[in-house]
C-alpha cells in the first residue's frame, strides 16, 4: 500500500481497527465490539462491508465467559443459587427460579402458595424492569437519549423495592429450591401499590415520546427485520419470535409456578421488524403489571417456602429448644441435602425468551451438571439474518432490539 | 396460533409420545426412565441424523429448544448429548439422549441442516466437550479462546488445575 492510499484508507475507515481490506470488491471487514457502548457489554461483531451496506455478520461472544456451568459442580445444591442468579444479570429472578423449579422437580418437593405467589410477583416484576432497561438503551442508541434517563429513573424504583425484599438489588439469592428465601417484609403492599399507581402515567409517556415520533419510526419500522419461520429455526423465542406474529410463551405452554392463575394476554406485533419488537416489549410491560396487581390483591397467606427439615434450615429460635433440629441445621449447613439421582429439563419465559434449565443429579449434594439455555444466546444467532444487507446504521438498531444480555449468553 | 388447548394429563401425554418414536425406530430409540410427565428417548449414534430429521419433520418438533453435553468418565459411552426438543403447535417436549463412544475426537454427526439453531449449541458442546460434530459448517471455539487447550466442562479437567498467567509482569517481579 502506497503511503497515498493509506492515508486515503485510514480517512476512510476512521479510525476504527479494520482487519482486511479487499480493493478490488470494495468489501471491507471491520470489527465493532467488544468494547462498543452500543454492543450491549462485551458483544464483538466482525462486520463485511460494502460501503454502506453490510453484507455478512459474524458475532464473536465469549468475553464473559466464567465457566459459571463448571463451578456450579463445586456449590451444594442451594449455593449454587448465587451463581446461576449471576448468568442473566438483568434478570436474576428468572435464572433462580428455573434453577430451583427444576431442583424441586428432582427433589419431589412443592412450593406452598405463597411462595408460589412471591415467585410470580417477583419474576413479572423483574420483566418490567428488564425491559425498561431494553427501552432505555434502545433508546439511546436510536438518539432518544431522554428516553434513557426516564428507563433508568423507574426501573430504579423495582431496583429499591428488590432491595427492600432481598437486601440486594441485583443478584438476589432470593428464589431458592423449596420457595422463597424469606417471607416479604413488612410494607410490601403499600411499595408495589405505589409502583403501580406511578407505572402507566410513566409508560405512556413513554409512548407519546416514541411511538407516533417520526424519526424513531424511521429509524425501527422495516429494519433488521426477520420471518417467523426464520426465527423458529434459528432458535429465536421471547419478544423476538412473538413481534413475527406467533403468541409463543412458555408461561401459557407449559406455566409453572401458579402463572396458569392469573389472567394476561400474550401479546404480538406481525412486520417482525425493531418496531415490532418494541411494540410487544411495551405491551408486556403492561401485562406484567396486570399480573402483578393480580398477585398483590391474592396474595395467600402461610409458609413462603416448602418447612420440610430436610432441605430447609429450622427457624432460628427452634435451635434453642430442638436437638433434632440442631442437627438439621447442621447437616444442612455442612453438606448439604442430597438430591435423589436423575435429570430434568425445565424452562420459564425470561424476558427475552425460553429460559431452560437442564439439571442432572447423581444422588449426591452436589450437582452433577447444570446446564442454562440462556435465550440471548439463541436469540444472538439470528442477528446475522437481520443485519445481512442493512445499512452500517442500523445495526445498532438491531442488536438492541434482540436485546441480548453478555452474562447470559457467555456464561 | 390459538390459546393452547386444556393439556392432557402431562404423563400419558408422554408416554404417547415416546411410544410413537420409539415405534417409529425400533431398535435404534428406546425409551430411558425419567421422571414423571417427561419423555425421554435415546436414540443411537449411528441413526441420529435419520432421526432428527423425522422429529423435526413428521415427528412435529420442530424447535430446537436446547442442546448440550454431559462428561460421564467412568462410563461407556463417555458421553452424552442431550437435546431438548419442542412441539409448539400441541405444545409438548422430548428430551433426547445420544450416546457418544471416547474417541480421538470423539465424534457425532451435526444436525445444523436439521434445525439451524443447533449451530451455536454445538459449537458450544464442542468448546467445552471437545465433541466434534461432522458436518458442521463453522465447528470454532465460541466461548473460550482460540487457543486455549482442553476441554473445560470435562470431569477431568479441574477448577483448580487453571495456570494464571501474568503477561504484563517482568520475571522479577
Amino acid at each position: 500500500m502506497t503511503d497515498s492510499t493509506r492515508s486515503e484508507f485510514e480517512e476512510r475507515s476512521q479510525g476504527a481497527y479494520v482487519e482486511e481490506e479487499d480493493t478490488q470488491g470494495g468489501r471491507m471487514t471491520i470489527n465493532m465490539g467488544p468494547q462498543h457502548p452500543s454492543t450491549h457489554g462485551v458483544l464483538r461483531l466482525v462486520l463485511d462491508l460494502e460501503g454502506e451496506i453490510v453484507r455478512d455478520v459474524r458475532p464473536v461472544i465469549g468475553y464473559l465467559h466464567t465457566g459459571m456451568e463448571k463451578e456450579c459442580e463445586d456449590c451444594t445444591w442451594r449455593q449454587a443459587v448465587t451463581i446461576v442468579t449471576r448468568m442473566d444479570y438483568l434478570a436474576p429472578f428468572h435464572n433462580e427460579l428455573v434453577y430451583s423449579l427444576a431442583v424441586e422437580r428432582l427433589l419431589g418437593v412443592d412450593v406452598p402458595p405463597r411462595g408460589q405467589a412471591i415467585r410470580i410477583l417477583m419474576t413479572e416484576l423483574n420483566r418490567i424492569s428488564s425491559h425498561l432497561v431494553w427501552l432505555a438503551t434502545q433508546g439511546m442508541d436510536m438518539g432518544a437519549v431522554s428516553m434513557m434517563t426516564y428507563g433508568f429513573r423507574e426501573r430504579e424504583l423495582l431496583l429499591d423495592f428488590f432491595e427492600m425484599v432481598t437486601g440486594l438489588r441485583m443478584n438476589h439469592n432470593y428464589l431458592i429450591p423449596g420457595g422463597a428465601w424469606q417471607d416479604l417484609p413488612d410494607g410490601w403492599q403499600a411499595a408495589v401499590e405505589d409502583f403501580i399507581a406511578i407505572f402507566p402515567g410513566r409508560l405512556a409517556e413513554y409512548e407519546e415520546l416514541l411511538t407516533g415520533n417520526p424519526i424513531w419510526r424511521q429509524r425501527t419500522q422495516g429494519v433488521a427485520v426477520i420471518s417467523r419461520e426464520q426465527a423458529l429455526a434459528l432458535g429465536a423465542t421471547g419478544p423476538t419470535l412473538r413481534a413475527t406474529g406467533l403468541a409463543w410463551d412458555i408461561r401459557k405452554a407449559f406455566p409453572y409456578s401458579g402463572i396458569e392463575r392469573y389472567t394476561f394476554e400474550v401479546p404480538t406485533a406481525s412486520q417482525g421488524d425493531v418496531f415490532a419488537r418494541y411494540q410487544v416489549r411495551l405491551e408486556e410491560m403492561r401485562q406484567s403489571l396486570a399480573i402483578v396487581r393480580q398477585v398483590l390483591d391474592s396474595m395467600p397467606e402461610g409458609d413462603y417456602k416448602n418447612m420440610d427439615p430436610k432441605i430447609t434450615p429450622p427457624p432460628r429460635a427452634e435451635l434453642t429448644r430442638s436437638m433434632e433440629a440442631v442437627i438439621h441445621h447442621f447437616k444442612l449447613v455442612t453438606q448439604g441435602y442430597p438430591v435423589p439421582a436423575g435429570d430434568t429439563y425445565v424452562s420459564i419465559e425470561s424476558p427475552r425468551g425460553e429460559l431452560g434449565a437442564y439439571v442432572i443429579s447423581n444422588g449426591e449434594t452436589l450437582p452433577y451438571r447444570v446446564h442454562v439455555r440462556d435465550p440471548s444466546f439463541a436469540n444472538l444467532q439470528s442477528l446475522p439474518t437481520m443485519m445481512r444487507d442493512t445499512l452500517v446504521a442500523d445495526t445498532v438498531a438491531a442488536i438492541a432490539s434482540v436485546d441480548p444480555v453478555l452474562g447470559g449468553v457467555d456464561r | 396460533m390459538d390459546e393452547p388447548q386444556q393439556p392432557m394429563d402431562p404423563a400419558a401425554q408422554a408416554a404417547q409420545t415416546v411410544a410413537t418414536v420409539t415405534a417409529r425406530f425400533p431398535g435404534a430409540v428406546q425409551a430411558r426412565p425419567s421422571l414423571p410427565g417427561e419423555a425421554v428417548v435415546t436414540v443411537e449414534a449411528g441413526r441420529w441424523p435419520e432421526v432428527a430429521r423425522w422429529l423435526a419433520g413428521d415427528g412435529g418438533f420442530s424447535f430446537l429448544s436446547d442442546l448440550c453435553g454431559v462428561d460421564w468418565p467412568h462410563r461407556t459411552p463417555r458421553f452424552d448429548i442431550v437435546c431438548s426438543l419442542t412441539d409448539l403447535a400441541t405444545p409438548r417436549r422430548l428430551r433426547v439422549v445420544i450416546g457418544v463412544e471416547d474417541g480421538d475426537p470423539p465424534t457425532l454427526d451435526s444436525v445444523t441442516g436439521v434445525w439451524p439453531g443447533a449451530n451455536w449449541f454445538e459449537r458450544e458442546t464442542y468448546d467445552l466437550f471437545g465433541i466434534v460434530f461432522a458436518g458442521h459448517p463453522d465447528l470454532r471455539r465460541i466461548l473460550m479462546p482460540d487457543e486455549w487447550e482442553g476441554h473445560p466442562l470435562r470431569k477431568d479437567y479441574s477448577v483448580g488445575k487453571v495456570p494464571v498467567e501474568y503477561k504484563h509482569l517482568s520475571p522479577g517481579h
